[in-house]
This record gives C-alpha cells, sequence and structure tokens, in this order.
C-alpha cells in the first residue's frame, strides 16, 4: 500500500464524513418488496405441491432412504465403483415388519387453512389470514441472487445482505474507518460466514501492521482470521499476527504442529529440531525435547535393524521378523521394542532399554511393567527373574515388584507362563483372599494348600482336595498336613 | 416416515415438510434431469427429511458420493453437489470439473448447494482455482434444526462446540439462532427466554436482534411453547464425560447412534432357519432405525438398563400369548380378527427379537470387569472421593494402552470434579499420556486445556461440592426400576445440565443464584412481547411446554431425564429438546482432538 494511501485512511479515519448514510425507509421498502414477491411466489409453489401430495406414498422403509438410494442408482454405471465405502448400502432388508406410514399434510395444506389433523387446528387457524404474509419471509430464501453492486449500500446494509446470502461489492468501502465499521457490523451480526468475508477483504487491502492492530482490539475478529489462517494454511500470515499479539504459547504450538505435515523423517528431525528454542511453557519446553530426542533415537535404531535384520545374522531377528518400522512410534513402544530386540545390550548404545530409561527418566513402573511384556512375550523367565530381584548392601537378594505381584501374575499368564513360573509369583501376592484367587483360578495348588495351612483353615483345605489329581504329590501333601 | 414427529406435544412434521419444499424448489430451480453429488456426512441428516422418492419425482436420476477424480459418467444435465462448507470439499469439487470431458456432447451443467450456509471463504477459493464460473446456481439450503422424533431436534453440526469454545467462531450460533426464528415463524413467537452461558446470551442477543431487524416476523400465531431455555455446554462439562446407563445411551455409547440409526455385530441377528444350522452368518453390520415410531423403543429406551430386561420379558410373555390365542379361535370371525391382528403382533415380535438381542449385546459389555472398574472409579469422582490424588485405575489405564479416548474422558472428568487438578497431578497424567500414546497428542491436551475440560486448579479452590449438594447432583438411595428422580439416568448421578432446566421449572431459579454465579457465563430472562390477542389462557392443568437447546451438544441420558421430567405426573411441564449436536463422551472428545493423521486427499 503506498504512502498516500494510508494518509487518504488517516484522512478518513480522523474526519467525521460518512461517506454512506442509513436509509432505514428504502431498506424497510425493499424489504417489503421482497416480502410480497415471496409470498405471491408461494401461491404457485402451494398449487404445486397440491398434486404432489395426491401422487406420492411415502413408503416406511430405508429401502428408499438417500443413502440407499446413492448405491442404487449409481450401479447403473460401472466405472470407479469399487472403492465406494460399503457402508452407504446397509440396511435395505430390515424392517419389512413394521407397517407403513404415510404422511398426512403438507405445509401447502397450513397455507390455505385445511387441516387434516385435529392438533393441528390452532396453528392453521393463525395462519389463514395474515398469518402466510407474516410468516413468508423468515423462511424463504431470497428468490434470486442481486448483484447490483452499483447501489450504496450502508456497512449495516451490506452486512445484513450477504447475511441473506447476496453478493455485494466490498470495494467500495475505502477508507479505514468504513472498513472498520463494516467489520464491526459483521461481528455485531455473529455470522461467521459474513466476518470471514470481510476479514477477506481487509487483509486483502490493509496493511499488515493496521490490520493487526485493528484486529487486536476486536477479539472476535482476530479469532476468526486466526481459524481462517489455520483452515487456509497461511502459516507464515499466522504466526505474524501471533506474534504481534505477543501470543507466544500459540505461536509456539502452532508451528510444532506443522511436524504433522512432513513425512521425511530427516526432515521431521530436523524441524523438531528448530521447535525445542520455541516459547512453549516450562513443562511444554521438556516435552518437545524427548519428542526430538526420541525420533532421533528412533531413527539410529532403525537404520541399525533394518540392515541386521536384513543380513539375517541376526537369531532375534530371524525368529521374529519386524512387524513395522519403530520410526514416530511413541517412548513407551519404543521402549518395548528394545526390550524385545535389544535387551542384553549395554547401557552405552542408543538401543538398550537402560538407556531409554535414564534418557527419558521412565519411572520405574513403567519400565518394569514394559520390560516384563517384552521379556514374558518371549518367554524369558530368567529375565524376568532377574528384573524382579534386588539385592540389597549385604547381598541378600529380595522380590520386588513396584507394579505389585498381582499385575506380574497378570502378565505372565497371559503369555502362557507355565505353573512353575507363575506360582512364584502368585506367592509373593501380599493380599491373602488376592493370592489365594490368583492361586485357584490358575492352578497353583501348590500355594492354594501352603495358604490353607497357614491360615489353619481344615475346612476349604479338605474341600479343595477334590480339585487335585487323584494320587498325585498335591494330593499327598494335603493328606498329609490333615494329618498333623 | 414421519408420522412419529407429530406424537409430541409439539407437531415437528411441519418443520419437517418447510425443509422438503425448500428442497424441492431447489431441483426445480435446475431444471432437466439430474445427479447429485453427494458429502457423504450429509447423506444421514438429509435422509431425516427426504427419501430418494422425492428427489426422483425432481428428476434426480443418479446419485454418487462425493470424491477426487473423474466423475462416473451419466447421462444427465445438470450435476449438482451437496455439500458442507468445507475448503477440504472444495478441492474435490475442483478436482471434479476440471476432470470433466469438455468435449463431451451434451455438456453437463453444475451448480452447489451449500448445507447449511453458503461460505464466501468456499466460493473464493473455488475461484482461486479458477472453477467458481463453472456454477451455475450456487446456493444454500439451511438445514438447521433437522426433526429427529416428536420432541427432539438437532443442527448435527459436528464441531459446533469446538467452534465457540476454541476457536470463538460463532457461526454456529447464528445457525442456531436462525434454527430458532424458524420455530417461531412455524410455532409462534416463544414469549419467555431464559438463558446460562456465553453463548446463551450471544443467542438470545441474536435473536431479538433478528426479531427487530425483520419487522414482519411479528407473526400471529398461537405460540406453541412457553418457554425458551438456552444453556451453554461449558456450564455443565461433566455429564458428557459419564458413562450414559439408559438403554438409549449404552447403545450410543457402544456403537454410536448416526442420524437415528445404528450399526451393530450381524452375529446376534442371524435368521433362524431350520436345517441350516448357522452356515451363512452374515457378515455386514445389522442396520436399525431407533426411534418412537417403534412402540417397544419408544417405552424402553429412556430406562435404566437395569430395568430393561424385566420389560423384555414381560413383553415376550404377553406377544407369546397373543400367538397363542389361535388355538382358541374357533368361529370365523374370531380367526378373521387373529388374522387381521397379524401384522401387528409380527412387527411387535420382530421388534422384541431385535431388542433382546441389542441388549444382549450390551449385556456382555456392562458385566464386564473393565466396565465396572470404569464406572467404579466414574462415580467415585462424580461422587467427590478422592478427586485430587492420581488414580490408580486411570494408571493401569493408560499403562496396558488402553485408546486414549477412554483416559481423555477419566482424566478430564476428574478434573471437572475438582473444579481443576493440582498443578502435579495433572503433570503427571500428561507425562504418562504423552510417553505411552505419542508426544504430538500434546496439541490435544492442549485444546482440552482450552476448552476448560482438563485444567490446572487455580487459587487452590474446590467449587465442585457446593455445587454438588445445592444442586443434589449425588443422589446416594438411587431406584433404577421405578425412578423418582433423574439421577436414574447415571445411576446416582443427577446431570447438571437438566437439574437446572428442572429448578427452573420449579421453584425458579431466585433459590440457586449462589451456585448460578460459581458455573461459567451469564445466566438471564427475557421477555418477548407478544401481541393481546395471542396471550394464552391457559386451561386448568394444561402443562407449559419448555424448548431446551443445548448449544454445544446434549447426550441421549440428558435426553431421557427431560423425558422423565415431563412425564411426571405433578411435573407441569414439558420439554421439547433441541441442540447442535446429539454427543457422548466419547464423540465429544474427539471432536476436540487434533486430527493427527495428514488428509487423505
Amino acid at each position: 500500500m503506498s504512502r498516500a494511501r494510508a494518509d487518504e485512511e488517516e484522512y478518513w479515519h480522523s474526519s467525521k464524513f460518512r461517506a454512506f448514510t442509513f436509509d432505514d425507509e428504502d431498506d424497510e421498502l425493499s424489504q417489503l418488496k421482497e416480502s410480497k414477491r415471496a409470498v405471491n411466489s408461494l401461491r404457485d409453489i402451494v398449487d404445486d405441491d397440491d398434486d404432489d401430495l395426491e401422487r406420492v406414498s411415502w413408503s416406511g422403509e430405508p429401502v428408499g432412504s438417500i443413502s440407499w438410494s446413492i448405491k442404487e442408482t449409481a450401479s447403473g454405471s460401472t466405472s470407479s465403483l469399487e472403492g465406494r465405502d460399503s457402508s452407504l448400502q446397509k440396511g435395505s432388508s430390515s424392517y419389512a415388519a413394521f407397517p407403513k406410514q404415510v404422511s398426512s399434510y403438507s405445509l401447502s395444506s397450513l397455507f390455505k387453512g385445511r387441516n387434516k389433523l385435529p392438533s393441528f387446528q390452532s396453528l392453521t387457524d393463525a395462519l389463514t389470514d395474515t398469518g402466510v404474509k407474516n410468516y413468508a419471509p423468515e423462511l424463504r430464501r431470497p428468490k434470486a441472487e442481486y448483484k447490483d453492486y452499483t447501489s450504496d449500500w450502508s456497512p449495516k446494509d451490506t452486512v445484513r445482505r450477504m447475511q441473506r446470502g447476496k453478493v455485494c461489492s466490498l470495494e467500495r468501502f475505502r477508507s479505514l474507518q468504513d472498513k472498520l465499521v463494516l467489520l464491526d457490523e459483521a461481528v455485531a451480526g455473529h455470522d461467521g460466514n459474513v466476518i470471514t468475508a470481510v476479514l477477506i477483504f481487509l487483509k486483502r487491502t490493509l496493511r499488515r501492521e493496521i490490520l493487526f492492530r485493528e484486529l487486536e482490539v476486536r477479539q472476535v475478529a482476530l479469532c476468526h482470521l486466526i481459524h481462517f489462517l489455520k483452515e487456509t494454511g497461511e502459516q507464515k500470515f499466522l504466526l505474524d499476527l501471533l506474534r504481534f499479539l505477543d501470543r507466544t504459547e500459540e505461536v509456539a504450538l502452532s508451528q510444532y504442529r506443522e511436524h504433522l505435515n512432513i513425512q521425511d523423517v530427516e526432515k521431521r528431525r530436523e524441524f523438531l529440531k528448530g521447535c525445542i528454542g520455541l516459547p512453549f511453557s516450562a513443562e511444554d519446553t521438556s516435552h518437545i525435547q524427548d519428542h526430538y530426542t526420541l525420533l532421533e533415537r528412533q531413527i539410529i535404531i532403525e537404520a541399525n535393524d533394518r540392515h541386521l535384520e536384513m543380513a539375517g545374522q541376526s537369531e532375534i531377528f530371524r525368529k521374529y521378523p519386524r512387524k513395522a518400522s519403530i520410526l514416530n512410534m511413541p517412548l513407551v513402544t519404543t521402549l518395548f521394542y528394545s526390550c524385545f530386540y535389544h535387551y542384553t545390550e549395554a547401557e552405552g548404545t542408543f538401543s538398550s532399554p537402560t538407556n531409554l530409561k535414564k534418557t527419558f527418566k521412565i519411572p520405574d513402573k513403567q519400565y518394569v511393567l514394559t520390560a516384563l511384556a517384552a521379556r514374558a512375550k518371549l518367554r524369558a523367565w530368567n529375565d524376568v527373574d532377574a528384573l524382579l530381584t534386588t539385592k540389597n548392601w549385604l547381598g541378600y537378594t529380595k522380590k520386588k515388584a513396584p507394579i505389585g505381584f498381582h499385575r506380574v501374575v497378570e502378565i505372565l499368564q497371559r503369555n502362557n507362563a507355565p505353573v512353575q513360573v507363575l506360582q512364584e509369583y502368585v506367592r509373593l501376592v501380599e493380599d491373602v483372599e488376592n493370592r489365594l484367587n490368583l492361586a485357584t483360578k490358575y492352578k497353583c495348588h501348590d500355594v492354594v494348600i501352603e495358604t490353607y495351612r497357614d491360615l489353619k483353615d481344615r475346612i476349604q483345605l479338605t474341600a479343595y482336595k477334590c480339585k487335585v489329581e487323584r494320587g498325585s504329590a498335591d494330593e499327598e501333601k494335603i493328606n498329609s498336613i490333615l494329618n498333623n | 416416515m414421519a408420522a412419529h414427529l407429530s406424537s409430541g406435544r409439539v407437531n415437528l412434521t411441519a418443520l419437517r415438510e418447510a425443509g422438503r419444499r425448500e428442497l424441492r424448489e431447489f431441483l426445480d430451480k435446475c431444471a432437466g434431469t439430474k445427479a447429485i453429488v453427494w458429502d457423504e456426512y450429509l447423506t444421514g441428516p438429509f435422509g431425516l427429511i427426504a427419501q430418494y422418492s422425492l428427489l426422483k419425482e425432481h428428476e434426480v436420476e443418479k446419485m454418487f458420493t462425493l470424491k477426487p477424480g473423474r466423475l462416473p459418467p451419466a447421462d444427465v444435465k445438470n450435476i449438482i453437489f451437496f455439500v458442507r462448507p468445507k475448503l477440504e470439499l472444495m478441492d474435490i469439487i475442483t478436482d471434479n470439473v476440471l476432470r470433466e470431458d469438455r468435449g463431451r456432447a451434451p455438456q453437463r451443467d453444475f451448480h452447489i448447494l451449500f448445507v447449511p450456509r453458503r461460505s464466501l471463504l468456499c466460493e473464493q477459493w473455488l475461484k482461486e482455482q479458477g472453477v467458481l464460473g463453472s456454477f451455475i446456481h450456487r446456493e444454500q439450503y439451511s438445514l438447521d434444526l433437522i426433526p429427529f422424533d416428536g420432541d427432539l431436534l438437532s443442527m448435527e453440526s459436528e464441531s459446533a462446540f469446538k467452534e465457540c469454545y476454541l476457536e470463538s467462531d460463532q457461526t454456529s450460533l447464528y445457525h442456531a439462532a436462525k434454527g430458532l426464528m424458524t420455530l417461531q415463524a412455524l410455532y409462534g413467537t416463544i414469549p419467555q427466554i431464559f438463558g446460562k452461558g456465553d453463548c446463551a446470551r450471544h443467542v438470545a442477543n441474536m435473536m431479538i436482534r433478528m426479531k427487530r431487524e425483520f419487522p414482519g416476523s411479528q407473526n400471529s400465531i398461537f405460540p406453541v411453547f412457553d418457554t425458551l431455555l438456552l444453556l451453554d455446554r461449558n456450564v455443565d462439562l461433566l455429564t458428557p464425560l459419564a458413562t450414559q446407563l439408559t438403554y438409549e445411551g449404552l447403545i450410543d455409547e457402544i456403537y454410536g447412534i448416526q442420524n437415528t440409526y445404528v450399526k451393530l455385530p450381524p452375529e446376534k441377528f442371524a435368521p433362524k432357519k431350520q436345517g441350516e444350522g448357522g452356515k451363512d452368518l452374515p457378515t455386514e453390520p445389522k442396520k436399525l432405525q431407533l426411534n418412537s415410531a417403534e412402540e417397544l423403543y419408544a417405552e424402553i429406551r429412556d430406562k435404566n438398563f437395569n430395568a430393561v430386561g424385566s420389560v423384555l420379558s414381560k413383553k415376550a410373555k404377553i406377544i407369546s400369548a397373543a400367538f397363542e390365542e389361535r388355538h382358541h379361535a374357533k368361529t370365523v370371525g374370531e380367526i378373521k380378527q387373529f388374522v387381521s391382528q397379524l401384522p401387528h403382533m409380527q412387527a411387535a415380535r420382530s421388534s422384541l427379537a431385535n431388542h433382546t438381542s441389542i441388549a444382549e449385546l450390551i449385556k456382555d459389555i456392562t458385566t464386564s470387569e473393565d466396565f465396572f472398574d470404569n464406572l467404579t472409579v466414574e462415580q467415585e469422582f462424580m461422587s467427590g472421593i478422592d478427586t485430587d490424588k492420581v488414580n490408580n485405575y486411570i494408571e493401569d489405564c493408560i499403562a496396558q494402552k488402553h485408546p486414549l479416548i477412554k483416559i481423555l474422558r477419566l482424566v478430564c472428568l476428574q478434573s471437572v470434579c475438582n473444579s481443576g487438578l493440582k498443578q502435579k497431578v495433572l503433570d503427571h497424567y500428561k507425562r504418562e499420556i504423552l510417553q505411552t500414546y505419542g508426544y504430538e497428542h500434546i496439541l490435544t491436551l492442549n485444546n482440552l486445556e482450552k476448552a476448560g475440560l482438563l485444567k490446572p486448579q487455580t487459587g487452590g479452590r474446590n467449587n465442585y461440592p457446593t455445587i454438588r449438594k445445592t444442586l443434589r447432583l449425588w443422589m446416594d438411595d438411587v431406584n433404577e426400576q421405578n425412578p423418582n428422580d433423574i439421577s436414574y439416568v447415571y445411576s446416582g448421578y443427577a446431570p447438571l445440565s437438566v437439574r437446572l432446566a428442572q429448578l427452573l421449572a420449579r421453584p425458579g431459579w431466585r433459590s440457586i443464584e449462589e451456585v448460578l454465579k460459581m458455573l461459567p457465563g451469564p445466566h438471564f430472562e427475557e421477555r418477548q412481547q407478544l401481541p393481546t390477542g395471542l396471550q394464552k389462557k391457559r386451561q386448568h392443568g394444561e402443562n407449559r411446554v419448555t424448548l431446551v437447546f443445548f448449544l454445544g451438544g446434549v447426550t441421549y441420558a440428558e435426553i431421557a431425564a427431560l423425558r422423565f421430567l415431563s412425564q411426571m405426573e405433578d411435573g407441569g411441564t414439558e420439554y421439547v429438546i433441541a441442540t447442535t449436536k446429539l454427543i457422548n463422551g466419547t464423540t465429544w472428545i474427539k471432536s476436540l482432538m487434533e486430527k493427527l493423521e495428514p488428509a487423505p486427499f
């Protein structure tokens, strides 16, 4: 925009002169004309409608529904239909049993005051005379598009016309003040469609600084512009605007969102690296940093493992081929992967689970849970044992599970652990009732028997005898306890 | 097809008819044979207004779904796009138009019908692509309020909540106001308007403004509605997050009801024919329409699920008894009468069979351990237990990688029931979610925070207990079989939104001023003057009719609670419900989530 133009706007802004006048009378006149036209045209339709009423009988079956018919009518044409979502075609046969219902009146009957249902009495009565005239304008769309670029509509009328879906030229609003009045009118009308249209016009005809400055004091319009920019993908303009407004956190998030559109992982990583310095909240900054670090790791691991897998030298990859690449997977999934394929690696390597745990400060609970699931899946029961064993400073070992032993049992059971393995952990479940339940459910006879023994519950123990195999060691054990 | 719309206190068929007429008018504008290209989302809502037969009468010969590429060949004069004003759809249309074979004879004319509104933005977009000139008619079809049932209207605007509360885009409110003006044109000016919340205030303002700007709208129709109650969804963020426990609510939670239709797994609906022994199990989902046109469904849909089984078994006995009657029919007259009742009995039997199957499907889920655990935690939160610390069950669900939406629903519920979470608790949940489901969900968490669903507690004050006690949101002695309070719809929790409606009717909001101030947004009352001749002289014992408009969505359980109030003997008020969208916790949270996959086109 030229300097002179800006001056001109300064002038409009400062002077009290109004380029356009409001002419209410004219407006009312035009509305009246319009409603008259509407009423007249209504008569034709009403007559047409009546014929319609005779001809049409409405079936109550979804067979005639629109979504059903899309398939029906389209089936005549052969090309490019294979990909069609089959969901459109359902439901053709389900309803045969219901009685058909017939629509008994149409709106036309209302207009003519013919009531066909008693419940409509009052409404039809009210409609017979003045009702028609008054009610028509609201329901009706404008009959045609008026493309009157020539007439001078005030900002208010312009907005009103646009709300009614008519095309209006905005070019006549040249001064800044007029443009702002137009914008304020649009905002007052709450119609986002019109607000956005005015904003597009302003965006095209105003200097950025002026637009930004004026929007700062017009929050609703501002929100619409931001939404519009997001929708149309004008990222640069959007960021400029947010920066101007000092909405730094939003700038950061909006920029970060962009990474989703980058498919190439290397480029995505570079982009995320650039995001780290953005003004996120303290908490979010650490998450973004982690996101970057994770993708960086994944790229290294992926390259390495793909190579290993292709070479066919590594047993684990031969035995359990990878189902998908690890790129862009969440952290916990990555940890699972590394516990599965890289469990024994030294902490120094990027792919080792302990390294991941340290780098991302994964809580103990989460780590044990994930490692347990991975090792159990491989049926590496020794690893499971080691994972849950801790040594104190005297060298004594102790079993410990930050997730609770009932969860350990659950996970092992899901991976079909043998009873010998299972019962070792069932035994460690602290809550007696819970322990008995699990032991009974998974047939860990030893644990059941010992628990009843400790509880000195002869009755239950005797009852349990029928659950164990006849002549088995378990039965002997029960007998010997009962005899003591 | 539409008889159920006239079964309620307000005959909504008129609204449907108005919609049909407008559609016919547009179709006739494009003279000659036509093919319609559908934005798939619209076929559902349109199905509630018209069926294919209506389109066919107006020379619609082919219908296609909108997708990129060349349009299918069809020997028609007109191609009409029925679309929502969305830019991504404009791109597809552009592609369609550009690939149209210009050499073909005769040429086909293009038109666009925007639903519910023409969008200048979209037209600008088409102009930039150089195809705007290809369209002869560009019009709008204001499908604002669609009648779903005799007492239910919806705009089916999926993104209304997100637009209002995240993007401060009030366009959907403008449509709501427009819809209300249409309703008033058909059913008379509503003399009293109450509201709570910022959006409610906006809508009321717009209505008053629109009325002023259309002097002709001073209509002389006897008012059918006595009161309009406008409620912001963000006044009650809690209710949609809880699992609905009515029959219809559970069907929606589990299978999702769309435009009154539900798709169910087919196994339970296999036709039992002797000799075939289940060889050909159907593989396509079973699609059923659910509305009050089906007598049985109308009776059970609003019951607590625990009360549905006994009704079904009672019905089963009645129907078998009715069929037994045939043995007693001796005379020709008796046989004739029996036969005349057969179609009705057969319909009743198949309806009963369907709902027994659905109830079985639901029961499988409601009796599962996980459903029970989830419900227990929800109820603890809603009754105010342990809302201020990290919840074990939620942690377990994250560890087991349950669906993210389930986690978000629970965490948000906890946050709302604690007027925000302690910073430490919030950070803990956030970290666990991001580590397990992916860092990119930081965008979604941010949206939830903006919408007020997930937030840190400010000022260390928790208002929820006061609100809960004053509005009696938690009832310990709930009766699921023969309810005496709306709390039966969530087996203990009385939906806040509906409680507000109930208290407004009796004894009035003045009694709860303090609590209203704790809830977000202003509360207000407006009166619209009626000409003297139209003022209602109420018959003794005649109920008032209140239209409750939920801005931002309503759940089936809330609808059930309002219907319960309508049916109360000494209630004195009958309710008609309108909303921007029928929602449940899952669809609602989903609408707030950042779309993470790049667009398919």
